[in-house]
């Protein structure tokens, strides 16, 4: 049985806006083959499953209707590893600094 | 044909924008072309005190002007000698949302709340977006936020997740789009369904709202070292910050500072493409945007572009990305400032420009952006790199955008690509022609217009239109 989403919980509903046929006519051919998808989080206005139809407040009080697609969607960007190409820069230039008598 | 699909929105947009702004733009028109810009700016009613009176009120500006003196010294080891002018950078990260967008959505916002609409919408994937949603949460008033945030793979651009979060944090609603120009479609539905006021980049009142960083940028200059600063230099992309700065600057009376226009070089790189969207490693501040709106800057969202970048410019540069993140750890770790790598832009010109002018001269980059997650450069090199991006230490000027990315590997191989102005204004003519309705012909109006538009005599203008349009005197 599916598992139904209380009705409040802060979820993610996804949607596709234009299909691939109805994009605006001055885009490129490869943007041209995909469609125009939309995400949008707000408060379940009422239980649903993952994957079902459902409805949302969203944060500006707009009802919206979509493909329920995550529960509490995580934020999920960060820095990730250090990169190599610049980690030694800061470095090399108080060097030259040094060896021009320039270090403030 | 659907009551929502998009050639049933954009049919209905001059309506949208008309109630969604409340400027009746028509009543502008001089000529063909012509349109009166000073009285459109005027008749807002913001003028310099009054744009700083309502800054005031939610804690925009007055951000400090901190003399990079580390990084003038680097500058100077590799300049020659007498050479290496004093850079300086306005630290527009000390806004209530990180960046000079505030000063931009306050005056919207604050129009907005005075003209009773329920809230603000806009379209943007960058730094405006907190700032609209900032300024709406002070003012108490509703906002959306319609962004571009991921491509068809749903690999989502680290700097606009960043703005996801931030605008979400003030409480706004954000609409995450795919890769599209379709984004202002989706705004034009939001304005219909909401009726909220469009605190759109290119309205007067964005325009007017950076005025006051000029303004700032003028007056704290002459009070730390008794002159306005030689050249200014500003990131470029819609226009708004370069047009804002410079008559900010003017109005403070320094009419003889130089402005200068610098862009990050994305060239190569389609700006509606699903396949470059995350193979761009920055989101603004890029020829992508510049370029177009610097020749033809009424492609905006309003029927009159406020900012209006050719009018103020006296000289336009780009660098490479691979510069602008060397420059971004270099304020680092050189002046204690880490800062988001887009507004560092300017500073890798300011580096090399600073070259150019003698050591008691004043180069003043006029933004900071403040930095954190996914808006960093660690997040865009790894991403770049998931994307195929060859990221290597070498020589800048074999950057290819889309391909390879190249840290430099001293300060001396920094450097600028100018862009020939007169490229640039024919560019502009050429668009200007080329908008003209069928059977249309140029008034003396529009020919006056046209000169203070590229900053060159009508005579001028008129050849380049002669040689445009085959026509010989």
């Amino acid at each position: 049985m599916t598992e139904l989403i209380e009705k409040g919980t802060w979820v993610e509903i996804y949607n596709v806006v234009l299909p691939a046929n109805e994009r605006a006519p001055q885009v490129p051919e490869d943007t041209q083959r995909v469609p125009l998808e939309m995400r949008v989080k707000g408060f379940l206005l009422a239980p649903a499953a993952i994957g079902e139809d459902a409805e949302i407040e969203t944060l500006s009080g707009r009802h919206l209707r979509g493909r329920l697609a995550e529960v509490n969607p995580a934020y999920t960007h960060s820095f990730g590893s250090p990169v190599p190409e610049l980690t030694p820069i800061g470095c090399e230039v108080r060097a030259l600094l040094h060896e021009k008598g320039r270090m403030q | 044909m659907t009551q929502e699909s998009y050639a049933a929105i954009m049919d209905q947009r001059a309506e949208i924008m008309r109630a969604s702004v409340d400027i009746d733009y028509e009543q502008y028109t001089t000529g063909r072309l012509a349109f009166d810009y000073e009285r459109l700016m005027a008749d807002t009613g913001y003028d310099i005190a009054t744009a700083l009176a309502v800054q005031k009120t939610t804690a925009v500006g007055k951000t400090p002007l901190v003399e990079l003196k580390n990084i003038t010294a680097l500058a100077r080891t590799v300049s020659k000698p007498g050479k290496g002018a004093r850079i300086f950078v306005k630290d527009e990260e000390a806004n209530p949302s990180g960046s000079f967008k505030d000063r931009r959505a306050s005056l919207s916002v604050h129009e907005a709340s005075k003209r009773g609409y329920s809230g603000v919408a806009a379209a943007t994937s960058g730094n405006y977006g907190a700032a609209v949603a900032s300024q709406a949460a002070k003012a108490g008033l509703r906002c959306i936020i319609v962004q571009e945030a991921f491509d068809s793979e749903g690999v989502v651009q680290p700097e606009i997740a960043e703005k996801t979060r931030a605008c979400e944090a003030y409480g706004a609603e954000v609409i995450r789009l795919s890769v599209g120009p379709e984004l202002f479609y989706m705004l034009l539905r939001v304005l219909k369904e909401t009726g909220y006021f469009n605190a759109s980049l290119y309205t007067p009142y964005s325009v007017l709202g950076i005025e006051t960083l000029g303004y700032e940028i003028a007056l704290q200059m002459q009070e730390q070292s008794g002159v306005f600063p030689d050249v200014v230099i500003a990131t470029h992309a819609g226009g708004g910050n370069l047009t804002g700065t410079a008559r900010g600057l003017r109005k403070a009376g320094a009419v003889n500072s130089q402005v200068i226009a610098a862009s990050v070089d994305l060239s190569g790189l389609h700006m509606a493409s699903d396949h470059d969207f995350n193979r761009k490693s920055f989101t603004t501040g890029h020829t992508g945007f510049s370029i177009p709106f610097t020749t033809w800057p009424d492609r905006a969202d309003v029927p009159r572009n406020a900012a209006r970048a050719l009018r103020y410019m006296d000289r336009f540069v780009t660098v490479t990305q691979g510069e602008v993140f060397y420059m971004t750890q270099l304020l680092a770790e050189l002046e204690g400032l880490e800062r988001g790598p887009a507004g560092n832009t300017s500073l890798v010109a300011a580096f090399v420009i600073a070259q150019e002018l003698d050591e008691g001269q004043i180069v003043v980059v006029q933004e900071t952006e403040y930095t954190g997650a996914g808006k960093h450069p660690l997040a865009q090199l790894n991403l770049a790199r998931q994307m195929g991006i060859d990221v290597r230490r070498g020589d800048p000027r074999d950057n290819k955008p889309g391909q390879c990315i190249i840290i430099p590997e001293h300060p001396s191989q920094l450097a600028v690509v100018n862009i020939d102005m007169e490229y640039v204004r024919r560019s502009y003519l050429h668009n200007a022609i080329k908008s003209l309705p069928e059977g249309e012909s140029l008034s003396e109006v529009d020919l006056a217009f046209l000169a203070e538009e590229t900053r060159i005599s009508q005579t001028h203008v008129q050849e380049i239109l002669n040689e445009l349009t085959g026509k010989t005197r």
